[in-house]
């Protein structure tokens, strides 16, 4: 049983989408859900487990051999996203049944929870597996039922953000088919492992530059790197609640896991960085992403909005980490990852719960909302300071150590300027508390009351972890360090 | 080198006219036909490189010692299943937005949702 972890982080979930078809009631889909993707939560533990202590696992998908059959292959960069999209989705759907219950229709309860667990094995399909084509195909699993999920908002404004993020999506997926296409004709192969023994025999070529300019570019588009940006903002402001917490803290970190598996283990460290002016282009986009970005979330009057365009010039400091491409600049890449999800999942969360007492999440409805929703609003603060990266919190980590990586490598204006943009950051997280704590509450919404506890306990889950990891860092450090190592070919 | 490359330039000028309707049309479904065009032209490209000359198709025969390689081709049988479920979101987006904004026009949709802020 032990030996078919691997395969089980990703079937568990496929296989029990279609299942929930069979339970009408909302509340037992719930469940089931819940507990499945708990059931994977527990597998990406014993996985990560498993991975520390005895390195690279590598499962033969039938007993066939790896170049011929496909391999799933867990190593630590993988299993630590596994285990952030797993623990993220899990708490997440805690809260799944308060908050559809106002936002989307009876009838479709178990069609939601179908296609929230499909999209959880595209993902962790993507992280597990150790095969190019494979990575397309749950590629598309995910987005797929990610499209149809934003199409699940209730305000019609969804639909037209969720059609857009299909065109963006699927061009970004056949890029990356495109490139896939051309190095098996280079090559003749698709396993990673092995790709990446027979790229560079023919590194020289024309064609492998261009499969790897296909397969960056399609990856930056579902990443979100500006200026490719455009479909998220829309996306997740008008999807339901759920669905945006559950992506913004996990979407675009997958699509990041991919940057780095292509430029590092698939394509090699050496090409990569020679063959485009890739570490001049990311540190350029990341640094203009994070202040395009912040300054667009400073005039946003829709708070989903802010904090969608704070994911984007999140999104760039994960760049700029990957940039400097050091071990500790990797290593910052991959902490910031995991500390984005613990972050914005919290904030998404607590506006979920905004939303369900007040039903707006307009900068201009949430007066006094301080004294009204006060675990709520405190969560929003608490997330907001860590976002700022102030120390004792997630986000002081991995700002430190984003900084430490560009100031080794001599880079001082980007390390200045990553502080500058944390300053932007202030700005937007203020206007929420001075809104929020400030102003009195509007007139005939005295009687505003806290949110159920199916929001707090998830919400105040997401809180702690923020600050648990901001002081306790062994865990998440010790993860990422290992990653980035092994990612370099360095021996720890 | 333009014949025995035939199929490449059909694979990029398909790919070309694909993306360009894509990016240039604001009508929805046009929208959908060219992001179509464009996948088939990817499509070509996997089976086209499959192809070995004077090979026949992978099936065990008596006299026949080359055969092209199936296995693009079987990807491909599943990257047209996901273009299939791509189409088909897409074109029951478009009804959904038609309903929802009475209009398949992304400018027209586009005032429509400013309107909405």
């Amino acid at each position: 049983m032990l030996a078919h972890l691997p395969i089980l982080q990703v079937i568990v979930p496929l296989m029990a989408a279609p299942l929930c078809l069979f339970l009408s009631r909302s509340r037992l889909v719930w469940l089931f859900a819940l507990i499945v993707s708990g059931l994977a939560f527990l597998i990406s533990s014993l996985l990560l487990q498993q991975v520390m202590t005895s390195g690279t696992i590598i499962y033969e998908l039938g007993g066939w051999d790896a170049p011929w059959g496909i391999e799933y292959r867990i190593d630590q960069l993988s299993a630590f996203l596994l285990l952030i999209i797993s623990a993220v989705s899990t708490v997440v759907l805690f809260a799944a049944h308060t908050s559809i219950q106002q936002e989307i229709p009876t009838g479709r309860h178990t069609l939601f929870y179908i296609l929230y667990l499909l999209s959880l094995a595209g993902m962790l399909g993507i992280v597990a597996t150790g095969d190019a084509f494979n990575v397309f195909v749950f590629l598309e699993i995910s987005s797929l039922s990610a499209y149809a999920l934003i199409a699940l908002g209730k305000d019609r404004r969804a639909l037209w953000a969720s059609y857009q993020y299909l065109i963006m999506g699927t061009i970004g997926a056949t890029f990356i088919l495109i490139g896939i296409g051309l190095m098996y004709q280079m090559t003749g192969t698709l396993n990673m492992d092995d790709l990446s023994r027979r790229l560079p025999e023919v590194a020289h070529t024309r064609t492998v530059f261009t499969a790897f300019a296909f397969v960056i570019v399609g990856v930056c588009l579902k990443l979100a790197l500006f200026p490719l940006h455009l479909w998220l903002p829309n996306a997740y402001a008008y999807a339901p609640s759920i669905v945006t917490t559950f992506f913004a803290a996990t979407a675009t970190k997958v699509a990041i896991y991919l940057l780095i598996r292509f430029t590092f283990s698939v394509f090699g460290l050496s090409f990569s960085f020679t063959a485009l002016p890739l570490q001049m282009l990311f540190v350029v986009l990341g640094l203009l992403g994070i202040f395009v970005a912040s300054f667009a979330a400073i005039y946003q009057k829709n708070v989903k909005h802010l904090f969608a365009y704070s994911s984007i010039a999140q999104i760039g400091y994960m760049i700029v980490g990957f940039s400097v491409s050091t071990t500790t600049g990797l290593m910052a890449t991959l902490l910031h990852m995991f500390n984005h999800a613990l972050m914005k999942s919290a904030l998404f969360l607590a506006l979920a719960a905004v939303i369900y007492r007040i039903g707006s999440v307009q900068l201009s409805q949430f007066h006094g909302l301080g004294r009204q929703m006060p675990f709520t609003m405190a969560a929003i603060v608490i997330g907001g300071l860590s976002l700022i990266g102030v120390p004792l919190t997630v986000g002081f980590v991995s700002k430190w150590y984003l900084v430490l990586a560009t100031i080794e490598n001599g880079w001082w204006p980007v390390a200045v300027l990553i502080l500058l943009g944390s300053l932007l950051a202030v700005v937007y997280v203020w206007r929420i508390v001075e809104v929020a704590y400030f102003k009195p509450a509007l007139a005939g919404r005295e009687g505003t009351k806290e949110a159920p506890l199916s929001f707090l306990i998830p919400i105040w889950i997401l809180v702690i972890a923020n600050i648990y990891f901001g002081v306790d860092t062994r865990l998440s450090v010790q993860v990422a360090q290992a990653a980035s190592q092994s990612l370099f070919g360095v021996s720890p | 080198m333009i014949m025995g490359l035939y199929n490449y330039w059909v694979v990029v000028v398909l790919m070309m006219v694909g993306f360009y309707i894509v990016i240039a049309h604001g009508n929805l479904i046009k929208k959908i036909v060219g992001l179509s065009i464009f996948q088939t032209s990817v499509f070509i490209f996997y089976i086209s490189m499959a192809n070995v000359d004077g090979a026949t198709a992978p099936i065990l025969a008596e006299g026949i010692n080359q055969y092209s390689n199936p296995l693009p081709h079987v990807l491909i049988l599943t990257a047209i299943v996901v273009g299939i479920a791509t189409t088909a979101l897409g074109l029951a987006l478009a009804v959904r937005i038609k309903e929802a904004y009475g209009s398949i026009e992304e400018e027209e949709i586009q005032k429509e949702a400013n309107l909405d802020c």
